[in-house]
């Protein structure tokens, strides 16, 4: 197993968000987290990239490759972010900086981790816009943020995080910021880099609609705890408990028939 | 005991004390400020002078605390005068909008290229130092200041609810600025109050170093300074005495400021 | 576009020729007759009335003032009253102390706070961060020209490291105008520091907390490196509007030290020509200043708009 994660418990100060999460995952598998936010699902995401606030307590294990990430030195830490784990966030107007090139924020980990020259990062990056399917990338990849679409800049999201051809994303809400059309674009490319890379995916989402696009299994949580957590086709065919039903019942009827056709 | 906590004692502490020695010496001082007595010129700190003797040997002490009536009377007068005018322009400026708000900006601008030493050099040629040459170089300044922040203030508070609900029961601008802006915003114009005060007293000081202040024998510390000059080898008391006098109390008037600050605005205090 | 920029220019001259008109009734408007100061009180009326005559006193007051900008803009800023010579030369060689002395305070300014505001900021709250703060405290409320005293006091006359005031010239490669510099840019530095610290801190704080940064986290780097990579370039912006705001300070300080410290700059000469009624120097010199502080707070929103990206294009 790449990834797991054994009775992980999260505290801020005296109040707990997580009350004992466990959950595995493989490569070329993807694992969709469904929950209302304040779920918890945020947090298990910064805690598996060891970027929990300092204010945090953190107990359990995360195991990734064998290691426990809780444990780990914040060296190595910073070896294993980018590099081995990526990750992709919610809101794709802040989550770039807004004072450099995006070709300059792409190449910046390749720069870090790979020790390659400005000019070979930037050809990678160059490579990795074409990758996620950014138009134009030639043009773009001299551009700040808030020159780019939503949309695309939450493609240079996904190639920020693809750029060290991470073994394990975790993508915290990909899409929701997005309009509907955009969404199923960028679904589709997460899926694509799943099999075609091999990597596994953590989806992120409050939507089990777009859990149910791509998801091998699923994982529901409920105010920091595990509901229901395996395969998606059984949890949201006949789900087993009654919050996953309601969190299915919120869903407009005409997506909850397509769910039939969901793989 | 938090930080804004610790800022606002200190602060309160040291104002009230500098004030308190500023009307003491309206009606006592250990001697008199302005007697001379030649025999006892330039003596360091002892026990009969604790702060030592000048160049004609006045007690040092007693002139600081004269000086603290000088200093903070003519910067509470400008910062008063400046903090009222600024405030009317930048609550006018938000209620009415438009070009209103436009002239005053231009004349914000206008005003603020004059630092207190260079209107006081105008108004010097105009007028001859003196008190009113400081108070006036020095409100001029203070204009732009609080307009440009009581009309930033006033603007956030013409987009509430409440507001929107005064005006549809028909109040006219000047009343609801009178009724529901100007109390709100004056928890920031205080705050400010307090930080400029600190300011004109450094401003106050440097024009009576320069000898654009209160003309002799008014004591004043920025004069007091410009004094000790001349003796800077000899008698260096003369140097420090004033320094610290002008040092201290702008420190405990923006120490209280930003204490008054973070009282008001608490989301700023516990980032602090 | 073009159009908020040209009004924006237009207002600027506005503003500028309003600045102009203030400066020039206050000094018509004051006492002492420049004829009489060139003069001296006992000379006959009809020489007086011919020296006015030559000087263009006797002209409308709109002419005059007309004549004056004409003046400004051609570079022709008329005679001193006392020094008998061209004003645009003598501010010209004035502008040879005062502009090195507030360059170098500025640059010593950021030199000091922006590393010290980082520091103070990337730990909060301890021993480095109290310290920031108890220097950005005392160094805005201690006053300028008092710094300088006790620099006097300490590096001239004690340890003598340094001379105690006056100015030899930019003759002999510099190095003496420079050693004569160093303890006035200090004076003039320290409390521009402060400033410069506390809002350092205060922005390096507030881009910490932004989303950006935990993206560049997750990209791994370390926190120190996305402190000066992500951060602190962000941060830098409210500091260049403080540095703009803080020029008529920096320009009433220069009045101030140049005063404790002898230096013939253009805070000098305008106090000079104030005490002998030089007042043909004194309204160019509180001309150049004001079109200094205007200028540069255009310049510092212009340069505003090329540091953030978001903002090019638009002013």
């Amino acid at each position: 197993m790449m990834l797991e994660i054994r009775d992980l418990r999260v505290t801020f100060g005296n109040r707990q968000v997580l009350h004992g999460i466990d959950l595995s995952l493989e490569r070329g598998r993807t694992l969709g987290v469904v929950g209302e936010s304040g779920s918890g699902k945020s947090v298990m995401a910064l805690a598996v990239m060891g970027l929990l606030p300092g204010t945090a307590q953190a107990t359990g294990r995360i195991g990734f490759d064998g290691r426990d990430i809780l444990t780990m030195p914040e060296r190595d830490l910073c070896r294993l972010r980018g590099n081995r784990i990526g990750m992709i966030f919610q809101e794709p107007m802040t989550a770039l900086n807004p004072a450099m090139r995006i070709g300059a924020q792409i190449a910046e980990g390749l720069i870090l981790h790979q020790s390659m020259s400005r000019h070979d990062a930037r050809k990678r990056a160059l490579d990795l816009m074409q990758m996620v399917r950014i138009a134009r990338a030639t043009e773009r990849i001299d551009s700040f943020p808030h020159e780019l679409s939503g949309g695309q800049r939450q493609r240079v999201g996904i190639a920020m995080a693809l750029a060290m051809k991470p073994d394990l994303l975790i993508a915290d809400e990909p899409t929701t910021a997005l309009d509907v059309t955009v969404q199923a674009r960028i679904l589709d490319i997460l899926d694509d880099l799943v099999s075609d890379l091999g990597i596994a995916l953590m989806l992120i989402s409050h939507d089990p609609g777009v859990i149910a696009r791509i998801a091998d299994n699923t994982l529901v949580m409920y105010r920091g705890t595990m509901i229901e957590h395996g395969p998606t086709e059984r949890i949201l065919r006949s789900p087993g408990h009654d919050y996953t039903r309601s969190l299915l019942d919120a869903m407009p009827r005409r997506v909850r028939e397509t769910l039939g056709d969901a793989p | 005991m938090s930080r804004w906590h610790i800022s606002l004692i200190l602060g309160g502490v040291i104002t009230v004390l500098v004030a308190g020695a500023a009307l003491v010496s309206r009606i006592w001082t250990p001697a008199d400020p302005t007697a001379m007595d030649i025999m006892a010129r330039l003596q360091a700190p002892n026990a009969a002078h604790w702060f030592g003797t000048d160049q004609i040997g006045r007690d040092v002490l007693s002139i600081i605390m004269a000086g603290a009536w000088t200093s903070l009377g003519i910067a509470v007068v400008a910062t008063a005068i400046g903090g009222a005018l600024g405030t009317l322009l930048g609550v006018t400026a938000a209620a009415r909008g438009g070009r209103t708000e436009r002239l005053v900006m231009s004349l914000n601008g206008v005003l603020f290229a004059f630092p207190p030493i260079l209107s006081a050099i105008l108004l010097g040629a105009l007028l001859g130092p003196g008190a009113v040459t400081a108070i006036t170089a020095i409100g001029c300044f203070m204009v732009p200041v609080f307009a440009r922040i009581s009309r930033a203030a006033a603007i956030q508070n013409w987009a509430r609810d409440y507001i929107a609900a005064a005006r549809m029961a028909g109040k006219s601008d000047a009343r609801i600025t009178a009724e529901h802006v100007l109390p709100n915003i004056m928890p920031q114009i205080i705050v400010q109050l307090a930080i400029q005060t600190g300011l004109a007293i450094l401003s106050e000081a440097g024009l009576s170093f320069l000898g654009m202040g209160v003309s002799p024998p008014t004591p004043s510390w920025g004069r007091m300074l410009s004094e000790s000059q001349t003796f800077l080898g000899s008698a260096p008391h003369l140097v420090l005495a004033p320094g610290l006098a002008i040092a201290i109390t702008v420190l405990g008037l923006n120490l209280l400021g930003d204490g008054l600050r973070d009282l008001t605005d608490p989301r700023r205090g516990q980032r602090a | 576009m073009i159009p908020t920029r040209l009004r924006r220019l237009a207002a600027a001259l506005l503003m500028l020729l309003v600045t102009s008109l203030v400066i020039f009734l206050a000094i018509e408007a004051a006492p002492g007759d420049p004829a009489e100061i060139m003069l001296g009180t006992s000379a006959q009326a009809d020489t007086l009335a011919a020296l006015r005559s030559q000087l263009g006193l006797d002209r409308p007051l709109m002419v005059r003032y007309a004549a004056w900008l004409g003046g400004v803009v051609t570079g022709d800023l008329g005679q001193s009253y006392t020094y008998g010579v061209p004003v645009a030369g003598l501010i010209a060689e004035r502008m040879l102390v005062t502009l090195p002395l507030t360059l170098m305070a500025t640059v010593l300014a950021v030199v000091v706070s922006v590393p010290l505001g980082v520091m103070a900021a990337a730990r909060p709250g301890r021993a480095g961060d109290g310290l920031a703060s108890v220097f950005a405290q005392m160094g805005i409320a201690v006053p300028n020209f008092w710094i300088g005293l006790l620099l006097i006091l300490g590096f001239a006359l004690k340890l003598r490291w340094f001379p105690t005031g006056g100015f030899p010239g930019w003759g002999d490669a510099g190095i003496g105008a420079i050693r004569s510099l160093v303890l006035p840019a200090i004076a003039l530095a320290i409390p521009q520091a402060a400033v410069l610290t506390r809002v350092t801190r205060a922005a390096v704080l507030d881009i910490a907390s932004e989303d950006f940064v935990r993206t560049a986290r997750a990209k791994g780097l370390s926190r120190r490196r996305a402190l000066w990579r992500h951060v602190v370039p962000n941060a830098l912006l409210p500091v260049v509007t403080m540095l703009g705001l803080q020029i008529p300070f920096l320009i009433s300080g220069a009045v101030l030290v140049e005063n404790v410290f002898n230096l013939p700059g253009i805070g000098t000469l305008a106090y000079q020509a104030l005490s002998q009624r030089d007042l043909i120097v004194v309204q160019n010199v509180v001309l150049l200043f004001a079109v200094i502080v205007l200028v540069v707070n255009a310049g510092t929103d212009a340069l505003y708009a090329r540091l953030d990206p978001r903002l090019r294009g638009r002013a």
